[in-house]
């Protein structure tokens, strides 16, 4: 056992694994982290608690991380490499692993720019970091805990013992190096990979056998990321204007349908896209489930945590297994 | 070489108002590819600062000259008395020439009529593109001629990001992805393999990051003394 974390111990047991995110709020209260933990907790084995996405200021991971340990439930930390350089990480680190914190999700971060895609002013003018990148994060982190050395060489008492995360996004442009790029995250260290959101079962199956084919998927655990799709109008943004995500026009075609089957109604429109938002997302599991390779998913219920409970029951992945306590 | 962009006008009002006699000094090298501070941008500035001083009323005295090049003290020492003779220079030479002024001048201020923006080239008339971060480490031969620390917004040395799209980059669709390029370059080379190795963390201290940087030749200063006798 690398850290000891619930989600390593799901994944060592052979069943598909299932996390969960959960974004902090632009406030210093602590409640709605409380909140969502709540509707997250006994539902999934860990949830993401992300580093300021979207490069607005938010809660930070770490504070935001404890808080929804202390409400049971176990947290993914992530860190960007966008805000600290090497000093700051490992800094961090060791506290994170002081503070009880098990699970750590390595990423580039969303560039300074992106503010929210403009919805809120962010900080564009910000200097940004980038002393190290996603692959020598994972590198420093595995260090860290398997040498108890700092990146410098310095040595380290007591080291931090995390299970080390990174992204891949499989359907990124260039597409044929994307099964490179994920096997240099594995070979620096990364424990388990979750996924950009998959809407394109059929690509992300040929991705993955690539991946298989380089043995990737038996020396980290990947698990398929699903952002819960809300509306019509979210997937066709996504399919436009996020990057490495492409939406099949006969899912499009089942919200719009569902949209327009409400007529006028818009309370109803929204409750039909919903309801059938939760159809697509248990049927994705399912099929990214069945592809030879794929250990667990990452359900991204964004601001809609409430809906994680009946996606995991539906999908026939509860009860989620438990262990004794140590 | 470095490309700059002339300052706003009203900014470069603000700081030149309150003198009474001002030399706008041009350099005519690398500021002068790039519109922004040769010696015929020189001249077309101290005229536009000539009619704004008519218009406000103000008793002004601006004048203009330019000069080869900024950065070495052979072109600019034959000016120098004559440059001493303003209250004000403002300088459209890029940052190394303020500086370099301002370090030799004495009690006369330099200020920048230029934003000095990258070191960059010229693909086509009107168009300047940064190529290269002067970091001081350069490993533009293990990517394929294309830089990583400069070309991709957030200088990764194992990319592609997440952020790439149909080639651009998540920062703005007139971006490239330079990994994209890396990437792409790198099969037509067929050295696509050198990329599946992990760069490990960057020493950053060969770039702006150790300090104010240093070159020394001591050979050829020991050969300049002896000419010098």
């Amino acid at each position: 056992m690398k850290s000891g974390s619930n989600l390593e111990k799901v994944i060592l047991s052979g069943k598909p694994a299932v996390t969960a995110e959960l974004g902090p709020p632009m406030s210093a209260d602590p409640h709605e982290v409380v909140e969502k933990a709540h509707k997250l907790r006994g539902w999934c084995d860990a949830a993401n608690i992300t580093d300021c996405q979207t490069a607005v200021v938010r809660i930070s991971s770490i504070a935001a991380a404890v808080i929804a340990l202390r409400e049971g439930l176990e947290p993914v930390m992530q860190m960007t490499c966008r805000d600290r350089n090497r000093i700051a990480m490992q800094a961090d680190l060791l506290g994170a692993a002081a503070l009880g914190l098990k699970n750590c999700l390595c990423i580039a971060g969303d560039h300074q720019k992106f503010s929210s895609a403009g919805r809120l002013k962010g900080h564009p003018g910000a200097k940004n970091v980038y002393d190290v990148d996603t692959c020598q994060l994972v590198g420093i982190m595995k260090k860290m805990r398997d040498e108890s050395l700092q990146e410098g060489g310095d040595k380290i008492e007591v080291p931090p013992k995390f299970f080390i995360g990174a992204s891949w996004t499989p359907m990124g442009d260039p597409m044929d190096f994307r099964p490179y790029n994920l096997k240099k995250k594995v070979d620096a260290g990364a424990d388990f990979i979750q996924t950009q959101g998959i809407y394109d079962v059929v690509t992300f199956r040929s991705q993955m056998e690539k991946a298989r084919n380089l043995g990737l998927h038996e020396r980290t655990a990947i698990l398929g990321g699903i952002i819960v799709p809300r509306s019509a109008m979210m997937l066709k943004y996504m399919d436009a204007s996020v990057a490495g995500v492409t939406v099949p026009k006969a899912l499009i075609d089942r919200m719009t349908k569902a949209k327009e089957a409400a007529g006028d109604d818009k309370k109803m429109a929204r409750e039909l896209q919903e309801a059938e938002g939760l159809k697509i997302t248990v049927e994705l599991i399912q099929q990214i489930l069945d592809i030879p390779g794929v250990k667990g998913v990452h359900i991204q219920a964004i601001e809609w945590e409430s809906a994680v409970e009946g996606i995991v029951k539906a999908a026939g992945l509860y009860p989620r297994p438990t262990f004794p306590a140590e | 070489m470095i490309v700059g962009q002339q300052k706003p006008f009203d900014e470069i009002w603000e700081m030149v108002r309150g003198f009474k006699k001002v030399l706008v000094f041009g350099c005519n090298t690398c500021v002068a590819i790039s519109h922004a501070g040769g010696g015929k941008e020189a001249e077309i500035l101290a005229s536009m600062l000539r009619m704004k001083a008519t218009q406000e009323g103000l008793d002004m005295q601006v004048d203009n000259a330019a000069i080869e090049r900024h950065c070495e003290p052979e072109f600019f020492e034959p000016m120098m008395e004559k440059v001493r003779s303003y209250d004000l220079v403002l300088s459209t030479a890029c940052g190394v020439g303020v500086n370099f002024l301002a370090d030799r001048i004495g009690d006369i201020p330099v200020y920048p009529g230029v934003n000095t923006s990258f070191y960059g080239a010229v693909p086509k008339a009107g168009f300047f593109v940064e190529l290269c971060g002067g970091c001081g480490n350069c490993i533009l031969h293990l990517t394929g001629g294309i830089c990583p620390v400069v070309r991709c917004s957030k200088s990764l040395m194992n990319g592609p990001c997440g952020g790439t799209d149909k080639g651009k980059c998540e920062v703005s669709k007139e971006i490239d992805c330079a990994w994209y390029l890396i990437v792409e370059r790198m099969k037509k080379l067929g050295t696509i393999e050198q990329l599946y190795t992990i760069q490990p963390p960057r020493n950053w201290s060969t770039g702006t990051h150790g300090g104010p940087r240093r070159l020394v030749y001591e050979h050829i200063m020991e050969l300049e003394e002896e000419k010098k006798g």
